[in-house]
């Protein structure tokens, strides 16, 4: 039986008075691939988007509900929303290498400006997150140029590089290959197969090849609900929805 | 028929022409105050200017030779002492006003700074005078950096927040989710980030307040000697134009010319450089 690593309850979210999620209860499993597919604006991204409480610090939106992170609800007033990064790390749609740094210091961000401490292990834990992104060997003479001047498949490995540097426990994808051409997001894929031996992933696509492809389970979201969650081979072989089924056989979306 | 649709023609080719000769010429007409103010001020003040005019200090009247170092010097002190006032209250108020100046108070502030940039400098010069020079009981470099600085905050503040949004939230919330606390990300990733602007918006600034005389007439007043104490009248070259382009002697005359011409490459000098150095950079 594969164990608990999230769990939400009830989960509610609104932009202003528009409510964009409907009483979600989910479960993520430790190391074990989650994907969230569903046609756009069903709520996909703001779900993942609270799992960091990145989803309140946009003006207008709340959230209520519990999401329970090892047993603590992260919306706890004692939960700091800074620690809480630190455990739950992300990678964006987008590559958002930080344009005024170097390809190293990209990697060392979220340590160098976390803490004052002196970093003596920091060249390592460079080199140990970029290996782990699988990126090291095409950026190990390049170190010191610009992030930005990586390619675009590039730069979206050195951000789950600089994410896998503070070594948080889960990794939320919010749709991270919709930017890249197929080889890299076949590299991205093969990639993830492996960070989850380490980690805990939970990933949006609205490819659904993806989630078939790398996803253990998988979560159906239609319209801010959750229409289905199942172990991946069971959604796309025997949804037991109908709007599952409609949406998996391209009917719609 | 056809005759009539070909002259309609030429009549509105004709008059297409003349539209356009108009808008060249208005184009001309523009740019000829800006060339003929520099090539005058050169060829006038090209021939006082010598290594002495920088170096030395005003000669008496009837005196050959002299010149405006102390001037030079001041003006320097005085753009370093209201970068001092103008620039961490200018810089961290565009980063609040970016950040967090979405609101109500957001809209006052931006609104009080837009009336304050508008403000005749003068006014503002007697604000010092009577802030600082009738409580210090002297004039003094202080209250001329003050009306300075005043000056620099309005303008300093409002690129500092137009660099600022213009940098995508993406980036923002990038540097949050390393869980990076937010003031962090906001002065080393999104600051940062729109350095290269806000340093291309504070040398315009600089290069406007080099060019002010009003508020420096009744604040740091002016020296015809060399001063480095900021507690003292100081000499600025804009002041020291005044004074000998209102003399009645010949001499003076030409040393107000060189020194226009020195305030004028100076400043023309900072416009360029920084345009030529602050070119767009990409924020992917």
């Amino acid at each position: 039986m594969d164990k608990l690593k999230i769990k939400t309850e009830k989960l509610n979210a609104w932009f202003y008075d528009k409510q964009v999620l409907f009483d979600i209860d989910m479960n993520v499993y430790e190391n074990k691939v989650t994907a969230i597919i569903g046609p756009s604006g069903c709520g996909k991204s703001t779900f993942i988007r609270n799992f960091n409480r990145m989803h309140e610090t946009v003006p207008g939106a709340k959230a209520d509900g519990k999401i329970i992170l090892d047993g603590k609800d992260i919306f706890n007033k004692k939960y700091d929303a800074v620690d809480l990064r630190r455990d739950v790390g992300m990678v964006f749609q987008k590559p958002t290498p930080f344009p005024t740094m170097t390809v190293y210091d990209n990697v060392a961000a979220g340590i160098k400006l976390y803490s004052r401490n002196s970093h003596s292990k920091l060249d390592e834990i460079v080199e140990r997150s970029l290996r782990q992104a699988a990126l090291w060997d095409e950026v190990r003479d390049v170190l010191n140029q610009p992030g930005m001047s990586l390619s675009g498949g590039q730069q979206q490995r050195l951000c789950i590089a600089r994410a896998l540097a503070i070594q948080p426990k889960v990794i939320l994808l919010d749709e991270p290959c919709s930017a890249l051409d197929p080889i890299s997001t076949a590299k991205i894929e093969e990639l993830i197969h492996e960070l989850k031996k380490d980690y805990t992933i939970v990933m949006v696509t609205h490819n659904m090849q993806q989630a078939a492809r790398v996803a253990d389970y998988t979560a159906f979201f239609l319209l801010g609900e959750m229409v289905e969650f199942d172990i991946t081979t069971k959604i796309f072989t025997n949804p037991s929805d109908k709007r599952t089924e409609d949406y998996i056989t391209g009917r719609f979306g | 028929m056809e005759n009539n649709t070909q002259i309609q023609s030429k009549v509105r080719r004709i008059k297409e022409q003349i539209f356009l000769i108009a808008v060249f010429l208005c184009a001309v007409i523009a740019v000829i105050p800006l060339f003929s103010v520099i090539g005058y001020v050169f060829v006038k003040g090209i021939g006082a200017i010598d290594f002495n005019f920088f170096t030395q200090l005003p000669a008496p009247v009837g005196e050959t030779g002299g010149g405006m170092g102390n001037a030079v010097v001041g003006t320097f002190i005085l753009v370093v002492l209201s970068c001092l006032l103008g620039l961490p209250i200018g810089i961290f108020g565009g980063i609040w006003l970016a950040q967090f100046g979405g609101g109500k108070r957001g809209f006052m502030i931006r609104y009080a700074a837009d009336v304050l940039s508008s403000i005749p400098s003068i006014v503002i010069g007697i604000f010092a005078y009577v802030l600082i020079v009738t409580t210090m009981k002297r004039f003094s470099a202080i209250a001329g950096g003050f009306a300075l600085g005043i000056i620099m905050i309005p303008t300093v503040t409002r690129t500092t927040e137009e660099m600022i949004k213009m940098i995508p939230r993406s980036l923002y919330e990038a540097g949050l989710a390393l869980g990076i606390p937010e003031w962090r990300v906001t002065l080393s990733i999104v600051f940062r980030t729109a350095w290269n602007g806000v340093f291309t918006g504070i040398m315009l600034s600089v290069s406007r307040i080099m060019g002010e005389t009003a508020p420096l007439l009744f604040t740091a007043f002016n020296s015809m000697y060399w001063n480095f104490s900021i507690d003292q009248p100081m000499s600025s070259m804009t002041v020291q134009i005044y004074n000998y382009a209102i003399s009645p002697f010949a001499e003076w005359h030409a040393k107000a010319w060189a020194g226009s011409l020195t305030l004028v490459a100076l400043v023309l000098g900072i416009t360029l450089l920084v345009r030529k150095f602050s070119k767009r950079v990409r924020y992917g």
